[in-house]
């Protein structure tokens, strides 16, 4: 019985923060967030250097065979260094490739995900949080056609994994004749979303295993992950905003010591401890406590979308007029929250994905 | 990070599952503000096999075992899901004891852990005053040097259990010269000494939870003291140490909000479940979010006690994000129980006694109580966070 992270574990973490901290610092981001397409080829091959893309893929096949929390511990780190590089994409793809995949699927695209040479986007918006304007993916005779919304990873993508509104999942490369990409422009310029449209494009199914209930993982594994990268933002955002209370000074005094500001800082000390509680347990009950996942999952997301979102304004708001100018680039981490909040299911969608999962109502 | 209990551990979890099922019939049904006969006589049994009072050393009337935080746990659970009552966890057993194992005298310790332990003897805590609460180093109560007694004067308030007390531990200014901190003294003396009076102060609950306590020429001999004189502050913090731990506690909330999908699951409005109400139904979800997390903070503040590691933040958080989840939980019930959530007092149609009205007004009183909210705040701001204390105003 111990719930604490291992040794190795922080390790990990602390060399994709000294990574981060080298490569990607406040101005590299800036920089990044001011192109058309939030691409970074010097982030993408620092993470694939550390190893970051082969976390979740199987060590048959060239990954890591680490698990969830080891993969939510670098995506807190990428999000608290507002980091423009795939990882979720690959991440998920991998997953569903591993439980899904032909041994043929698995030999061409494992190794070449946990290397980082190809980076996948996942397009599993309309079952993880519900379809807007009617998009949805139909599968037929090994085509695909529809219309697929806030693809993940859609930059940087070699191939796309896509769930059809039946529960299959498909590998569609990039490059497929007749599909048609569109990049979906967000608040957060350190991360890349998309839309694919399919005329009858053909497409490689996923054929062995549960396919549903690989999806069901991919969801809640994607949930865990944003809320991870959501705790390293905000915790970033506190420590920012407590280190500037502590050496501002108005009316003679160091804004810190007054109760009004001070008071800020602790709530958002206290909002944020246990949440980070609750993403260490969601992320080690995916692969320990499989009865457990959907719901701590879809917690996890929801909790830390609200305390993100707490956090996000009331730091901001610690600064003062200077919080809200992209001279002190605070933003950044801001819109990130604010992305991750929405995808994969906003808190409304996931605390009712939390209550079916319980069978206290119908889904 | 691995949650299952090794071979040890899970025998030892049979061995107190075992227990339980052997000594059903010796289970107290009574309790009281005094423990009854029938709680002192399992309390015993559960000192004599080590599932109250586990650690403390057997001369002083404990079980004497190693301190095993896991233990200790497992033995929790185990007593929470049979539904049995657990040893007893009086301000005397859980802020006394502790204070006296640390700082007492040998004399001390001998003649007053045992009986504590028991729940034969009952302590109250003679703390805050009325011009003295957040701030509680400007108290007044004042302990006057007679030669051979102390002699004191003055009022305590919020003082639990007051009128069922055997003796109460009291913090009483003694040196009147020193400095406010350096002032107080730790004084443990009988209730019955004359010159003191209990007033029971009636609550918005409709109960008296707390008392009144007054002094009048109340003569207590100076041996009667824990540590120096004019080190009371010290001692206090001893035990208030001890008394944060107990507030907030992720259990409770998680027994309450069991209670609450009960009730959802159950009542209805307009001959629909409130369950498929989706207000009700999001605001459970938030607060079960909130329950779970505070539930994994106590994992870590488990593995941080095993390893004898400092908690740092997650425990500086425990009283004020326990309390305030705790008091959401009763207002959520209320909420979803509709006009039914204010019927009190015994009437028709009551739910589960009236208890949520009653948790929503006493649990505001725990919010305040033992370091309110704003001062919880303070600590997380300044020692958890680094911030600047307030300057202190000039003296006038």
């Amino acid at each position: 019985m111990e719930f604490a992270l291992s040794p190795d574990q922080i390790a990990m973490q602390d060399s994709l923060d000294r990574t981060l901290e080298r490569i990607a610092p406040l101005d590299r981001v800036r920089q990044i967030a001011a192109q058309d397409t939030p691409t970074a080829p010097d982030v993408r091959a620092a993470l694939a250097e550390l190893g970051a893309p082969a976390v979740l893929v199987p060590e048959a096949h060239g990954g890591l065979g680490l698990g969830v929390l080891d993969a939510a511990l670098l995506a807190e780190t990428l999000g608290r260094h507002t980091a423009c590089a795939p990882f979720l994409g690959p991440a998920l793809a991998a997953l569903a490739l591993d439980l899904c995949g032909s041994e043929g699927q698995k030999a061409v695209w494992l190794p070449r995900i946990a290397s980082g040479e190809a980076s996948f986007g996942v397009a599993v918006s309309e079952p993880a949080s519900g379809a807007r304007m009617a998009a949805g993916v139909r599968a037929e005779n090994g085509c695909l056609s529809g219309q697929a919304l806030f693809v993940i990873d859609f930059a940087d993508a070699a191939a796309f994994l896509v769930a059809d509104s039946d529960g299959g999942l498909h590998l569609v490369a990039a490059d497929a004749p007749g599909l048609t990409r569109t990049a979906l422009t967000t608040i957060d310029r350190t991360r890349a979303l998309g839309e694919l449209v399919f005329g009858n494009v053909a497409a490689e199914r996923l054929p062995d295993g549960d396919s549903r209930a690989a999806l069901a993982r991919m969801r809640d594994v994607g949930r865990v992950l944003l809320a991870a990268d959501t705790l390293g933002a905000a915790q970033k955002m506190l420590e920012r905003a407590v280190a500037y209370a502590g050496e501002r000074q108005q009316f003679g005094r160091v804004i810190g010591s007054f109760q009004a500001v001070k008071h800020l800082c602790a709530e958002m000390a206290a909002e944020l401890e246990p949440a980070r509680s609750l993403v260490w347990y969601a992320a080690y009950a995916q692969d320990a406590l499989p009865g457990e996942a959907t719901l701590t999952a879809a917690h996890a997301k929801a909790h830390l979308g609200e305390v993100g979102r707490f956090v996000a304004r009331t730091a901001t708001e610690v600064f003062g007029g200077i919080g809200i100018t992209d001279l002190l680039g605070l933003h950044y981490a801001f819109k990130r929250i604010g992305l991750d909040r929405q995808l994969l299911g906003a808190p409304e969608r996931a605390r009712r994905d939390a209550a079916v999962a319980q069978g206290f109502i119908d889904a | 990070m691995d949650l299952a209990y090794d071979a040890t551990y899970k025998a030892f979890r049979e061995e107190v599952r075992a227990f339980l099922r052997d000594h059903r019939d010796r289970m107290p049904r009574r309790f009281g503000h005094r423990p009854t006969d029938e709680q002192i006589a399992w309390q015993t049994l559960l000192i004599d096999h080590g599932y109250a009072a586990r650690t403390i050393p057997k001369q002083y009337g404990g079980h004497g075992a190693a301190p095993d935080i896991l233990k200790s746990r497992i033995i929790a659970e185990a007593f929470a899901e049979a539904g049995a009552p657990g040893g007893l966890a009086n301000q005397g057993i859980s802020m006394l004891v502790p204070t006296l194992l640390e700082l007492g005298t040998e004399a001390q310790k001998t003649s007053l852990i045992p009986p504590t332990l028991r729940g034969e003897l009952v302590w109250c805590q003679g703390y805050s005053e009325p011009g003295a609460g957040s701030d509680l180093a400007a108290l007044k109560t004042r302990g006057q040097d007679d030669g051979e007694n102390f002699v004191i004067n003055g009022q305590k308030i919020w003082t639990s259990t007051a009128h069922a007390a055997d003796m109460i531990f009291c913090l009483v200014r003694t040196e009147p010269d020193a400095p406010k901190h350096e002032g107080i003294s730790y004084l443990i003396f009988s209730m019955k000494t004359p010159g003191i009076e209990v007033r029971p102060l009636l609550t918005m609950t409709g109960a008296a939870e707390f008392n009144e306590v007054f002094f009048t020429d109340v003569k207590v001999p100076k041996t009667q003291i824990v540590g120096g004189r004019g080190q009371g502050w010290f001692v206090a913090n001893a035990t208030l140490k001890h008394e944060r731990g107990m507030l907030g506690d992720p259990n409770a909330a998680h027994a309450r909000l069991q209670a609450i999908i009960e009730i959802l699951k159950t009542e209805t409005l307009d001959g629909q479940r409130l369950m498929d109400h989706p207000l009700y139904l999001d605001r459970l979800m938030q607060l079960q979010a909130r329950v779970i997390a505070m539930q994994a903070n106590g994992l870590r503040l488990l593995t941080a006690a095993q390893r004898k590691e400092a908690p740092g933040m997650a425990g500086l958080i425990v009283k004020l994000q326990g309390c305030e989840l705790n008091h959401q939980l009763a207002a959520l019930a209320i909420d979803a129980l509709g006009e039914l959530g204010v019927l009190y007092h015994g009437s028709p149609h009551q739910r589960d006694g009236g208890v949520w009205q009653h948790r929503y007004m006493f649990d505001l009183g725990l919010i305040i109580g033992g370091g309110t909210a704003q001062i919880q705040k303070n600590i997380i701001a300044e020692r958890g966070l680094g911030l600047p204390r307030e300057p202190k105003l000039a003296k006038a």
